[in-house]
C-alpha cells in the first residue's frame, strides 16, 4: 500500500523570498514574495497545429501528454475556454477506483488506475495519490447480491475486491454507523483497498508541466466558436482568438460536449447536469479510507489538508450553470450524518457545482466520429477524473492511430444504435 | 429554495416537483416502421440544449399534474409554464411570464 505524501510541489524557497528587507519607499505590496515559477508558458496560439485538443481539463492535458510521450506527437495545442483546469477537474471528489461490474469497464478504468500508481514518478510530481481504498455499502439484501456480484466480476478481472461484514467495515473505518438501529442500517460493503483519492489540482498541474515540457501549447482564455469541416473532413477550429487549422482535432470538452459537437452537426446521446459537492472546515484526520452509499446517496472521503469532502448524485434537471439546488445537499448532508454521527457538528465551508455530460447507459464515449479526422471523449458523467490518466493514454492511442485502443474500442458512439450498450447504472457501485 | 410556478397550484417549492426531460417528444406514429437509428433517436437521443429549452415536469406532491415548462438551462429561470398540449412556445424573450401566485388569484 502507498502511503500518502505530504509534500507539496515544489516552490522557490521562503529564505530567498520571504527575507527581503523593505526599500524606505517601499509601495503596497512590495514585501510579498515573489510569484512562485510558472509550470508552463502562456504562448499565442501558432496558425495551425497536428492536433488541436478541444478542453484543458484533466481528460485534454492527460491527453496531450500521452501524445508526446507514447507517440512523439508534440506539434499539439491545448484550448482552453477558461483557465486550465478549471471545470469539473477543479470541482471533482477526487475518487478513484476501478471496482466497475463490466469487463469493458474493469478493462480501462483497471487501467488507469495502474497508471495512477506510477503517475507520480512519470510526470516527477507529486500528486498526493493516497491509495486508501474505498468502500461502497451495502443497506439492503438486493445491495448484497449485487456488492457480492460485483465483487466475484472484479476479482475474475484481476481486481482487488473483497466483502467485508459490518464489524469489518468497523475495522476499516471506525466512524461509520454499523448500528442496525438506523434507518438504513450498514449490512456490509465491498472493499478495493487500492482505491483512493488524490489532488486533482495537482494532477492537472503535473500533466500541464510536462506537456509544456515536450513543446505542447497550453492555451487559455480560448474559446472555440466553430469548427471548419470540409468534404466530411475537419480542418479546424475557430476561436476566440482567431482561426486555427488543425490536421486532428480531439474533443475533449465534458459538460459542454453536446455544444461543441453540434458544431460539427453531431447530435450526442448526452444531457448535461449539475452535479453539487461540498467540503468541511479543516479537521484532525478522522475518516482514514473512502466510503460511498448508493442508497442514502452520499460518498465521503477527508483531504489531505483536513477537509471532508462529500458529493452526491445529479440534480434532476438539465443546467449549463455552474450551479445546484440546496434540497439536494440538505439530502447529501442527511445521508452523510446517519452514516457519520460524528459529523453533526462539523461545519460546511463551501459547496459548488459542475456539469457533469451523462449518456443514457452511464459510460463514457470515447473514439471516432463521422467526421474524418474529428475525436470524441464525452460522456463520462459524474465518474471522469478517476480516469484521467487511462483515458489520456487511450485516447492519445486514438488520435495517433486513427484506430480506437482496445480499451475504448467498446465505448463507441454507435453502441445506442447496435445496442451494445455497458451498462453501469448502479452497477457502478454509486448513484448516477 | 428556487419557486416553481404550477400552471393549477402557482408558486411552489422546487422540491415539490420532478423533472420529466425534453417536451415534444412523441411516441413513434409507427413503431414497427423504425429502423435501428430512428429507434436509437427515440429512445435515447434528446436535445441537449445551452439555454431556453422546452421540458416537461410534474407537480409531484401537489396536483400530480404533467405541464410543459420553457427554462433557461443556464440560469434556471423559468420563461413559461404551458399545456402539454400546446406548441413549443417561441423563445425569445417575448415569451409569456410564468404566472405568479397574485396572477392566479386575479384571475379567480
Amino acid at each position: 500500500m502507498t502511503l500518502p505524501r505530504d509534500n507539496a510541489p515544489a516552490r522557490p524557497s521562503p529564505a530567498t523570498t520571504l527575507n527581503r528587507a523593505p526599500h524606505p519607499d517601499a509601495g503596497p505590496g512590495d514585501a510579498l514574495p515573489d510569484h512562485p515559477d510558472f509550470l508552463w508558458r502562456n504562448p499565442e496560439p501558432k496558425r495551425s497545429y497536428d492536433v488541436v485538443i478541444v478542453g484543458g481539463g484533466g481528460h485534454g492535458l492527460a491527453t496531450a501528454y500521452y501524445l508526446a510521450k507514447n507517440h512523439g506527437i508534440t506539434n499539439v495545442a491545448v484550448l482552453e475556454k477558461g483557465w486550465l483546469a478549471g471545470g469539473n477537474m477543479a470541482r471533482n471528489t477526487t475518487i478513484i477506483r476501478s471496482n466497475y461490474l463490466w469487463d469493458e469497464s474493469s478493462g480501462i478504468y483497471e487501467h488507469s488506475l495502474k497508471l495512477w500508481e506510477t503517475l507520480e514518478e512519470d510526470l516527477d510530481y507529486p500528486i498526493l495519490f493516497s491509495q486508501r481504498g474505498v468502500l461502497n455499502l451495502a443497506h439492503s439484501l438486493q445491495d448484497i447480491r449485487d456488492s457480492k456480484r460485483r465483487v466475484h466480476a472484479n476479482q475474475l478481472n484481476g481486481i482487488d475486491a473483497e466483502w467485508l461484514e459490518p464489524d469489518e467495515v468497523a475495522k476499516v473505518c471506525p466512524i461509520v454507523n454499523v448500528s442496525p438501529d438506523v434507518r438504513y442500517p450498514v449490512l456490509g460493503a465491498t472493499y478495493q483497498p487500492r482505491a483512493g483519492i488524490a489532488k486533482h489540482d495537482y494532477v492537472a498541474w503535473g500533466f500541464a508541466r510536462r506537456a509544456d515540457v515536450y513543446g505542447i501549447d497550453l492555451i487559455q482564455d480560448c474559446e472555440v466558436t466553430g469548427l471548419d469541416i470540409q468534404g466530411g473532413r475537419i480542418r479546424g477550429v475557430r476561436t476566440t482568438r482567431g482561426p486555427i487549422a488543425a490536421g486532428k482535432v480531439a474533443l475533449a470538452g465534458a459538460g459542454h460536449s453536446s455544444v461543441l459537437a453540434s458544431m460539427a452537426g453531431l447530435r450526442l446521446p448526452l444531457q448535461s447536469h449539475p452535479l453539487q459537492a461540498l467540503v468541511s472546515e479543516l479537521l484532525e484526520p478522522v475518516h482514514p479510507t473512502v466510503v460511498m452509499s448508493n442508497a442514502v446517496h452520499v460518498y465521503v472521503s477527508q483531504a489531505h489538508k483536513g477537509e471532508l469532502v462529500m458529493g452526491a448524485g445529479i440534480d434532476s434537471y438539465n443546467g449549463y450553470g455552474q450551479r445546484g439546488a440546496f434540497h439536494i445537499l440538505e439530502r447529501q448532508m442527511a445521508a452523510a450524518l446517519e452514516l457519520f454521527p460524528v459529523f453533526a457538528r462539523a461545519h460546511m465551508l463551501r459547496t459548488w457545482a459542475g456539469i457533469v455530460d451523462v449518456t443514457p447507459d452511464a459510460s463514457p464515449i470515447v473514439g471516432l466520429t463521422p467526421v474524418e479526422d474529428l475525436y470524441l471523449n464525452c460522456g463520462w458523467g459524474t465518474g471522469g477524473f478517476k480516469a484521467t490518466p487511462g483515458v489520456g493514454w487511450c485516447y492519445a492511442h486514438t488520435i495517433a492511430t486513427g484506430q480506437p485502443h482496445p480499451y475504448n474500442a467498446p465505448f463507441t458512439l454507435d453502441r445506442f444504435t447496435t445496442g451494445a450498450l455497458v451498462d453501469e447504472h448502479g452497477a457502478a457501485a454509486v448513484a448516477h | 429554495m428556487q419557486l416553481i410556478a404550477c400552471p393549477w397550484c402557482g408558486e411552489r417549492e422546487e422540491n415539490e416537483f420532478h423533472y420529466g426531460g425534453q417536451a415534444h417528444v412523441a411516441y413513434p406514429q409507427d413503431p414497427y416502421a423504425l429502423d435501428d437509428e430512428q429507434w436509437a433517436e427515440y429512445v435515447f437521443f434528446r436535445d441537449n440544449t445551452k439555454g431556453p429549452f422546452a421540458e416537461r415536469w410534474v407537480h409531484a406532491a401537489g396536483c400530480r399534474r404533467w405541464f410543459n415548462a420553457l427554462r433557461d438551462t443556464v440560469t434556471h429561470e423559468f420563461l413559461a409554464v404551458y399545456d402539454v398540449r400546446a406548441k413549443h412556445p417561441p423563445t425569445t424573450s417575448a415569451a409569456p411570464a410564468a404566472p405568479r401566485r397574485k396572477d392566479q388569484e386575479a384571475s379567480r
